[in-house]
């Protein structure tokens, strides 16, 4: 075998390490406020779902499958399942995973949100951005861990730092796709009316376009939940680590509860958010 | 005398709509297809050498206020382009536009936003509706751009709304609506800002042809009413001999013609704008001024009877139409009549004891004129709308219009 000639090595891991070495020197308030801002939020959804107890909650969840879903029988289905993951023994924890999912999600769409909109109204934008999230797309999730790790440290917020950046990419391009395919003369007669760009984007293209931006919202839930329980790994506490000890032990059972209970949240988290993406006509 | 000036200061007021040198090119770095090596080449020459697109071609066009403008063409010439510059939805490459005197070519985007609220409707192929807001919302939502209070752009909505004939339907959504009602309710959208001018790009080209006509009849009637200025495209040309005062014919980019409906069908300039014409019937344009003929004999009321009298024998008739000193038809004089006249000691022609007869306009068609004329034994005399006489039409005056051949073609 010929070795590859050493002389040409190029030493991009070093840069990106030089490149870190510096964020965290020069940034490292800037971490902190992010860091403060999510930790605050996360902590207020957990407060939150901790607080409501079990017998309103499951209630709760057939009664958004009954109206959001549209059906009853999956009102009584979501119930059934949270029944079983607390049958488990897995509701604190499912309720700490949520609460993760919810804060990530909630992070996420404020960033895709804008952006996705940025990128519908410049071409240039979108040229920009669009390889960009294909790159991130690409790249296996737990390579977010390591930079999250190194701002952040160990726990909940670098675990939701990753998660959000992770989650974010089908939310923007999905807000840009469903602006730009907006009926175009529907745009037209708003501008013919004298409407200024805020008034086309918050009377016909968001509106308009608010199934996409939906479907877009699903994903990003979907993967948010993905990512949730990997980010166990670094020290969230949630399904994921049960699942990460289980592994550890090799605890066949234990593993499949776990992996039973994330399955079981993330049916009803998919098609709670999904039916927001079905618009409903009069 | 008063009549004519007034007629007069009409016919010289300033157009409303001035466009000159008009350009638009589509694509990368638009204005070097402007030099002078570029700009004389046709549309596919350019595309092929710099892959732009010319929209439009150094377009000349002038609008007066109240007129129904049509602009026709094959798909691609350029029409939607033309409109939508009228508005600035696009920017023209080179050129001016000025619309009642004020250049919106320069405008910032500020004016530009003003300007669109005051002084345009636009009425969209498609319809361009708002899928989520109900009918009252969508025709309100000029004016809630405007930024009027609910009350009073929900009262004036509905005012446009009955216009148009949906009272009723302001609670449904669009999407319940047939395609015609989605349209009337563009419309009304449109009406409800009282725009001075409209624009209306394919309005009806979406329509099955039952609604579609009936759509036209309304816009006829609602216009007779309105009076605004109105640019409407169609590629349809009964549509646009039916509905139009002028008519500009358009081929890749360029405005190739422009005249009335019956210039263009009687005197089309060249083989395209032949070709569009080609089964334009004459009875759907030709009016009764363009084949009508003076009267051999006129009677003047003031001149007397015997004045009459010797003027019929002299010429061999048995009957003549009698005018007042103001041109003004009387009616039909028949030498028997005059002859008693003369017995009782008339001094002029009095109106009573005349014949009436059934005038018709000088823009009335061939179409409506044809019935008309055949109904009765005499000549039709022909009146403007203040009574005037203007000339006579009969059944050989029809059929010489509408003879295949026309000498005047074979000369030219
Ligand atoms: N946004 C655009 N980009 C590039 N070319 C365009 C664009 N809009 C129109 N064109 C081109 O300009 C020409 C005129 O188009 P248009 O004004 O839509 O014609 P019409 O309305 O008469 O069908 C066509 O050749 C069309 O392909
Ligand atoms: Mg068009």
């Amino acid at each position: 075998m010929v070795d590859f000639p050493e002389i040409v090595n190029i030493p991009l891991a070093k840069w990106i390490d030089k490149a870190m070495d510096w964020l965290l020197l020069n940034l490292d308030p800037f971490f902190d406020a992010i860091g403060f801002i999510i930790l605050k939020v996360v902590l207020a959804f957990e407060n939150l779902f901790l607080f409501i107890p079990w017998f309103v909650l499951i209630p709760l969840a057939g009664l958004a499958g009954w109206k959001l879903v549209g059906k009853k029988r999956s009102g009584v289905t979501f119930m059934i399942l949270l029944f079983l993951v607390g049958s488990f023994g897995y509701w604190e924890l499912a309720m700490r995973t949520l609460s993760l999912v919810i804060a990530s999600v909630f992070f996420s769409l404020i960033i895709g949100i804008p952006l996705g909109i940025r990128m519908a109204r410049s071409d240039r934008a979108q040229a920009i951005m669009k390889p960009m999230m294909d790159a991130m797309q690409t790249m296996p999730s737990f390579v977010y861990l390591i930079p999250a790790l190194m701002f952040f440290g160990m726990g909940k917020v670098p675990a939701m730092f990753a998660t959000i950046i992770y989650a974010v990419p089908p939310v923007i391009r999905l807000t840009n796709v469903g602006i730009r395919t907006v009926d175009k003369e529907a745009v037209e007669a708003s501008k013919a009316f004298g409407a200024t760009s805020r008034q086309v984007l918050f009377d016909v293209q968001l509106p308009l376009a608010k199934p996409s931006i939906m479907v877009g919202v699903n994903q990003t839930t979907m993967m948010a939940l993905a990512m949730v329980v990997i980010g166990s790994m670094i020290g969230a506490k949630g399904l994921g680590m049960e699942v990460l000890l289980a592994i550890n032990r090799i605890e066949v059972g234990r593993g499949f509860e776990a992996g039973l209970s994330i399955v079981f949240l993330a049916i009803i988290i998919d098609r709670i958010t999904y039916s927001f993406s079905k618009t409903k006509d009069k | 005398m008063s009549e004519d000036l007034k007629n007069e200061t009409v016919e010289t007021e300033d157009p409303q709509i001035v466009i000159k040198d008009l350009w638009k090119i589509y694509g990368r770095d638009p204005k070097r297809v402007l030099g002078k090596n570029l700009r004389t080449l046709s549309k596919d020459e350019v595309q092929k050498k710099t892959g732009c697109i010319i929209g439009m071609r150094e377009i000349n066009l002038e609008v007066k206020k109240g007129e129904f403008y049509i602009l026709m063409g094959l798909s691609g010439s350029g029409k939607s382009t033309l409109v939508r510059n009228l508005i600035r939805l696009v920017n023209p490459t080179s050129g001016t536009i000025h619309i009642n005197g004020e250049n919106i070519t320069k405008m910032n985007s500020e004016q530009l936003l003003h300007f669109r609220r005051k002084t345009f409707g636009m009425v969209f192929q498609h319809y361009g509706l708002l899928p989520h807001l109900t009918v009252l919302d969508n025709a309100a939502y000029g004016l809630k751009v405007k930024g009027l209070p609910k009350g009073e752009r929900y009262a004036k909505a509905m005012q446009s709304l009955e216009t148009v004939g949906l009272k009723g339907w302001e609670d449904y959504y669009p999407g319940s609506l047939s395609g015609g009602m989605q349209q009337r309710v563009g419309l009304a959208r449109a009406l409800a800002n009282d725009p001075e001018i409209l624009l209306m790009d394919e309005p009806f080209s979406g329509l099955d042809p039952l609604i579609r006509r009936q759509m036209q009849d309304e816009l006829v009637e609602l216009q007779d009413k309105l009076q605004k200025t109105i640019i409407f495209v169609t590629h349809d040309l009964h549509e646009a001999l039916k509905l139009g005062d002028k008519i500009a014919i358009m081929r890749n980019g360029e405005v190739v013609q422009v005249g009335s409906p019956e210039e263009i069908v009687t005197q089309p300039n060249d083989d395209y704008v032949a070709e569009f014409v080609k089964d334009a019937s004459p009875a759907k344009v030709l009016t009764a001024s363009s084949i009508m003929d003076p009267a051999k004999v006129l009677l003047y009321a003031w001149e007397g009877p015997k004045t009459a009298l010797t003027l019929l024998r002299k010429n061999n008739r048995k009957a003549a139409f009698v005018v007042d000193k103001s041109h003004k038809l009387l009616g039909v004089a028949k030498e028997k009549v005059i002859e008693k006249m003369i017995e009782e000691g008339h001094s002029k022609i009095p109106a009573e004891s005349l014949m009436k007869v059934t005038s018709v306009t000088p823009d009335t068609i061939l179409e409506d004129l044809f019935p008309i004329v055949t109904e009765h034994p005499f000549p039709i005399p022909v009146c403007n709308e203040n009574g005037k006489f203007q000339g006579i039409v009969t059944t050989d005056h029809i059929f010489e219009s509408i003879s295949p051949v026309e000498e005047g073609e074979s000369n030219g």
